[in-house]
C-alpha cells in the first residue's frame, strides 16, 4: 500500500488548488472525490444534450490572480471573460444599467439621479481603498487576536500597524462597513431606489439575512474585492463555465504530480493519538498519509469525518454553533431564443446588444430585497425573488447550440429550511415563482425555454456535498470571519488534530470562487508564510 | 453613447481630421484640420473659435446665493461686484483642492459657477438651511470661447459691448441674447460666450460669419493645450488630482501647492477648509507649482550624443516626468511641450519648496532613443507667454 505524504478530502477548486501548491513543493498528494467528475460546486456538465452549464456557481471575480499566475492557470485552459455591466430592470419599462465605461456609467445614473451620478465616483474610490485596507488579510492566514503564540502576535502587530496607517476618515468608514446594514449604509450615499437594491443585492448573498440585516455592508465590500488582472471591482466568466476553473486548477496539481481518485468517498478520518493517519474509503479501503487536509465545511469535517469521541467539547460547541442556513437556488435554462427585456431600447438585433453580455439584475429596490427576505424569514420561498443573471451563451458561444442560449439565474431566498421541507412539488414551484417573476420583464422566455434544470438548496447539499446548501461553507457573517472562521483559536486551517487541516470556504477568507483558502492551507502545511 | 454639444452640426462638419476626443462625457474636436499648427498659430495672431460647452454650469440663485459660494470657494464671493467674473478653486475641509472654475456674479443674488467635474452635490450638500436654489444648466447652456487678438473686433462687429478683464455682461449679438465674459483658457485676449443651447448654432454661425474678415478659425483641444502651458494655466486631472479622486494622500493639494495662494482669501471669516488653509499658511506649503524652461544646447547635446536632431513633441504631452535638483529627485513636471511662439520647451511642474525659488537649475528626464537621459532646465516665471492685450 502507497502512503501519501497529503491526502485531500474532496476535489472542489480550493482542494485542487491546495493539492496543487502541495505537489508543486514536492510532497506526494492524493485527492480524493466522492463525484464522478471534479470541481465540487466549479462545475461544469451538459446537462441537456448542447447545451454546457456552469450549473451551481457561475461567476469568477475573487479567484487570487496570484494563484491563477503561480498554476499558470492559463497554459492548463483558464480564460476568464469580462462581465461589463449589470442592467437592473424596472417595473415601469424603466431600467438602470451601471456600466464600466465612465461617462456611460454616469450618464445614465444621471437619469435616474444627478446626486447619485456624482456620489457613485467617491463611494466607489471609498470602497477601493477600504478594499485596499481589507485586502491584505485576504492573502495571509488570520492571527487570532486571543493567542499567545508569538508568532501570532507578531501577525497582530504587523496588523495593527497597518490600521494605523490608515487615514481617520477610512478607519470611520471600514468601522461603519463592519456594523452596519448594506441599506443604512447605502442610504448614507444614494437617493435612487434601483441603484441601492442593486447594490445592497451584493451585501445578501448567500446569507439568510435582508439588506436591512446589520453586518451585510461588509458583505459588499468583501464582493466590491472581485479582481481580474488588479481592476478592483470586475466580475468575469470562465469560458466553459466554472468548471474550467477546476478543470485547470486540476491539471495544474497533476502536471506537478498529485494524483487524483473520483468516485472516492472519504467516510471517516483515520485518528489516533490525537493525531490524524489517513481516511478510511466507504468501501473500506484505508489509505495512509503523514497529513489530511479536508475540503468539506466544518460541519461534515469535524462531526462526520472526525467524529466528535476526538475533538474537545468547546470545539466541538463551536462548529455546532456555525452558521449555514442555506438561502440560495439555481435555475439553469436552456433557451431557443434570446430573452427580450422590453424595458432595453430595442436598437438594433439583441444579440448585438452588450447589455446582454453582462449581469442582469432583479433588484428593483430595497424594499422588493426586503421583502424576499421577509418571506425566506419565516420558512417560505420568496414570493418575488432576488435574481442575479447571466447568459453565459452570450460571453461564450460554445456553451449552447448555434443561435441557442444558455440562461444562469442565481436566486435568492430559497431557504434550506423551507416549512413542510424541499420535495418535487416544491422545486417545481421554486422554478415556477422565478420563470413568472421574470417573464414580467422578459415576456418572450416562457416561450423560449426548451428545458429547465432547478436546484435548491437541499439539492446542492445533496449532489455537491454543501451543508444545508450553503455556497460559502457557511455565511459569510462578521461573527463567522476572519479570526472566528471557523471557530475561535482555529482559524489557521489547523484543527485540534495533529495533522488535520481544513482548506475549504469554510476556513477564511471564505466564499466565492477564489482558492485562497486552499492556497492559504497549503502555505499552512508546508510551514510557510503565503 | 457619448454626448455630443449643441454645435455638433457645424462642428462635426468642420472636422476634416476626424480627431475627437472626450470631455466629461461629450465628444469635442481634438483638431479640425489634420494638424493642430495653424489652430495654435491663429489663437495668437487671429482667433480662434473653442466650442467648450461641455464645462459643468451652475446657476446659483436666492437671498443666500452669495453666502453659499463664498462659504465653498477661497475667494470672496461677498465683494464681488455684478459683472464681475472670478477665478477660484474649492476645497474640501482639509483644504485640499476638489476643484477650480468661475463664479460670475449675473446679479445682486444670481451667479452662474462652472467647473470641470460635477458639483451639484457639493453645493446642495453645503447649502443646507440657505435659501438658494441651484440649478445645473450644464446641458442647457451652450458656450464658446472667442480667444485671439481679433476676439475684441468680431465681437464689436456684430454689437457687443465692452468688456473689463474678467467681467462679464449680456448682450445680443444679430439678435442671439447671450452673455458674454472676458474670460478664456488661452492666456490671451479672449472672451467665452454663453446661450441658451437652441441658439447654438445660429450664434455659431454669426461669430463665424463675422470672424471671416479677421481670419477667425475653430480650432480644437490639441491647440488649447500649448496655449493654456503657455499661460500657466492648470488642468485639473492632468496637473492636480482633485481631492476627491485621490486615492493616498500624497495625491492632494492645496491652492498653496498650486500657485494659488493669491486666491485664498484668509480675511473671511469662514470658509471651507479656512482652518486647515490657516495652518498651511503659517508653515508655508511643501510644494509649488511652478514653470519650467529646458535648456536647449542641453536638449540639442543629448540629442547630437547619438547622432540625432533635436526632436520636439509636436503636441503637448500629459504624463508625470521627474525633475531632479542637485542629483536628487525634487519633483515632477506634469505637462509640457513645445511653445512655436516662445521657440523654447516648457512644462509645468510640482517641486518641492525649497527647489522651486526662479532661478534654481533642475534636470529633467527625457527618453533619447530609448535612453533616459536628463537635460538641463530652469524654473522660470509663470506666465510663459503674458501679452499686455490679454486685459488691456
Amino acid at each position: 500500500m502507497t502512503a501519501y505524504d497529503v491526502i485531500i478530502v474532496g476535489g472542489g477548486h480550493n482542494g485542487l488548488a491546495c493539492a496543487a501548491y502541495l505537489a508543486r513543493a514536492g510532497r506526494k498528494v492524493l485527492v480524493l472525490e466522492r463525484r464522478e467528475r471534479v470541481g465540487g460546486a466549479a462545475m461544469s456538465e451538459e446537462v441537456f444534450p448542447g447545451f454546457r452549464f456552469s450549473v451551481f456557481s457561475y461567476v469568477v471575480s475573487l479567484l487570487r490572480p496570484e494563484i491563477i499566475r503561480e498554476l499558470e492557470l492559463a497554459r492548463h485552459g483558464l480564460h476568464i471573460l469580462p462581465l461589463e455591466s449589470t442592467l437592473t430592470p424596472l417595473a415601469n419599462n424603466d431600467y438602470l444599467a451601471q456600466w464600466a465605461d465612465h461617462d456611460q456609467n454616469r450618464r445614465e445614473l444621471a437619469r435616474h439621479s444627478r446626486r447619485d451620478a456624482e456620489a457613485y465616483d467617491e463611494f466607489g474610490l471609498l470602497l477601493h481603498r477600504m478594499a485596499r485596507a481589507v485586502k491584505p488579510l485576504l492573502s495571509t492566514a488570520p492571527p487570532d487576536p486571543a493567542s499567545l503564540d508569538p508568532r501570532e502576535l507578531l501577525d497582530l502587530l504587523r496588523l495593527g500597524r497597518y490600521f494605523r496607517g490608515l487615514a481617520e476618515k477610512d478607519l470611520h468608514a471600514l468601522w461603519k462597513l463592519l456594523t452596519m446594514s448594506a441599506a443604512d449604509y447605502l442610504d448614507e450615499w444614494f437617493e435612487s431606489e434601483a441603484l441601492k437594491g442593486t447594490k445592497s443585492a451584493s451585501g445578501i448573498i448567500g446569507t439568510l439575512l435582508g439588506p436591512r440585516s446589520p453586518g451585510t455592508a461588509y458583505v459588499l465590500l468583501h464582493h466590491y474585492m472581485g479582481e481580474l488582472d488588479g481592476v478592483f471591482r470586475a466580475w468575469g466568466f470562465a469560458k466553459g463555465g466554472n468548471g474550467s476553473v477546476s478543470a485547470a486548477i486540476a491539471a495544474a496539481a497533476q502536471a506537478h504530480g498529485a494524483e487524483i481518485r473520483t468516485q472516492a468517498p472519504v467516510s471517516k478520518v483515520l485518528v489516533s493519538g490525537g493525531r490524524a493517519r489517513g481516511v478510511v474509503l466507504e468501501g473500506g479501503e484505508e489509505l495512509h498519509a503523514a497529513c489530511v487536509v479536508s475540503g468539506a465545511d466544518p460541519r461534515r469535517t469535524f462531526l462526520g469525518l472526525v467524529g466528535e469521541e476526538h475533538l474537545p467539547e468547546d470545539f466541538v460547541g463551536s462548529i455546532r454553533r456555525y452558521k449555514f442556513r442555506g438561502a440560495s437556488a439555481k435555475v439553469n435554462l436552456a433557451l431557443g431564443e434570446l430573452p427580450r427585456f422590453t424595458c432595453i431600447p430595442q436598437n438594433g438585433p439583441p444579440h448585438l446588444n452588450p447589455i446582454y453580455r453582462g449581469a442582469i439584475s432583479i433588484s428593483p429596490s430595497v424594499d422588493y430585497l426586503e421583502r424576499a427576505y421577509d418571506d425566506a424569514k419565516y420558512g417560505e420561498i420568496s414570493r418575488r425573488p432576488y435574481m442575479d443573471i447571466i447568459i453565459p451563451s452570450m460571453l461564450d458561444p460554445s456553451m449552447a447550440p448555434p443561435g441557442k442560449h444558455v440562461m444562469s439565474i442565481f436566486v435568492q431566498y430559497a431557504p434550506y429550511h423551507l416549512n413542510g421541507g424541499w420535495s418535487d412539488a416544491r422545486r417545481e414551484q421554486l422554478g415556477d415563482t422565478v420563470i413568472d417573476t421574470l417573464s414580467e420583464y422578459a415576456p418572450n422566455l416562457k416561450g423560449a425555454i426548451l428545458h429547465r434544470q432547478v436546484i435548491t438548496p437541499a439539492d446542492i447539499e445533496r449532489i455537491v456535498g454543501l451543508s444545508e446548501g450553503n455556497i460559502f461553507q457557511g455565511e459569510l457573517t462578521l461573527q463567522q470571519m476572519f479570526f472566528l472562521r471557523p471557530a475561535p483559536a482555529w482559524s489557521r486551517y489547523r484543527t485540534p488534530i495533529h495533522g488535520l487541516y481544513q482548506c475549504g470556504s469554510g476556513t477564511h477568507p471564505g466564499g466565492g470562487v477564489m482558492g485562497a483558502s486552499g492556497r492559504n492551507a497549503a502555505f499552512e502545511v508546508l510551514g510557510r508564510r503565503a | 453613447m457619448l454626448k455630443t454639444t449643441p454645435f455638433h452640426e457645424r462642428t462635426a462638419a468642420l472636422c476634416a481630421s476626424h480627431a475627437w476626443r472626450r470631455w466629461a462625457g461629450h465628444i469635442v474636436a481634438s483638431s479640425y484640420e489634420l494638424t493642430h499648427e495653424r489652430e495654435y498659430h491663429v489663437i495668437r495672431t487671429a482667433a480662434a473659435l473653442f466650442d467648450v460647452s461641455p464645462l459643468y454650469k451652475y446657476l446659483v440663485r436666492g437671498r443666500d446665493a452669495a453666502r453659499l459660494l463664498d462659504l465653498i470657494v477661497t475667494r470672496n464671493v461677498l465683494k464681488a461686484e455684478v459683472g464681475q467674473v472670478l477665478y477660484t478653486p474649492w476645497c474640501d475641509h482639509a483644504g485640499k483642492v476638489i476643484d477650480d472654475g468661475t463664479v460670475a456674479r449675473l446679479d445682486e443674488n444670481l451667479f452662474r459657477m462652472t467647473s470641470a467635474e460635477p458639483n451639484l452635490r457639493w453645493l446642495q450638500d453645503n447649502a443646507a438651511g440657505l435659501a438658494v436654489d441651484i440649478a445645473d444648466v450644464s446641458e442647457s447652456i451652450a458656450a464658446l470661447s472667442l480667444q485671439g487678438p481679433a476676439a475684441w473686433s468680431i465681437l464689436q462687429s456684430l454689437g457687443a459691448p465692452p468688456l473689463k478683464y474678467f467681467r462679464m455682461s449680456s448682450a445680443s449679438l444679430r439678435g442671439i441674447p447671450v452673455q458674454i465674459s472676458r474670460t478664456g483658457y488661452t492666456g490671451d485676449l479672449g472672451f467665452e460666450i454663453w446661450a441658451d443651447r437652441v441658439q447654438a448654432v445660429p450664434l455659431w454661425d454669426a461669430l463665424m460669419d463675422a470672424g471671416r474678415a479677421y481670419g477667425i478659425m475653430p480650432a480644437g483641444m490639441l491647440a488649447l493645450d500649448i496655449a493654456r502651458i503657455e499661460a500657466g494655466l492648470m488642468l485639473i486631472e492632468v496637473d492636480y488630482v482633485p481631492a476627491r479622486k485621490a486615492l493616498i494622500a500624497s495625491q492632494l493639494s492645496s491652492p498653496f501647492e498650486l500657485d494659488l495662494a493669491w486666491t485664498v482669501n484668509l480675511g473671511k471669516e469662514r470658509f471651507i477648509g479656512r482652518e486647515a488653509l490657516d495652518a498651511e499658511k503659517a508653515c508655508g506649503p511643501q510644494w509649488q507649482f511652478v514653470g519650467i524652461e529646458l535648456e536647449w544646447n542641453s536638449l540639442e547635446r543629448l540629442y547630437a550624443e547619438v547622432g540625432l536632431a533635436t526632436r520636439l513633441p509636436s503636441a503637448a504631452w500629459r504624463m508625470s516626468v521627474p525633475l531632479y535638483a542637485d542629483g536628487e529627485q525634487a519633483g515632477y513636471a506634469t505637462s509640457g511641450g513645445w511653445s512655436p511662439l516662445l521657440k523654447k520647451y516648457i512644462a509645468l511642474a510640482h517641486l518641492r519648496s525649497q527647489s522651486a525659488a526662479v532661478g534654481t537649475a533642475l534636470e529633467m528626464e527625457i527618453t533619447v532613443e530609448h535612453r533616459r537621459k536628463r537635460a538641463n532646465a530652469t524654473v522660470v516665471k509663470k506666465p510663459f507667454f503674458d501679452p499686455p492685450r490679454k486685459k488691456a
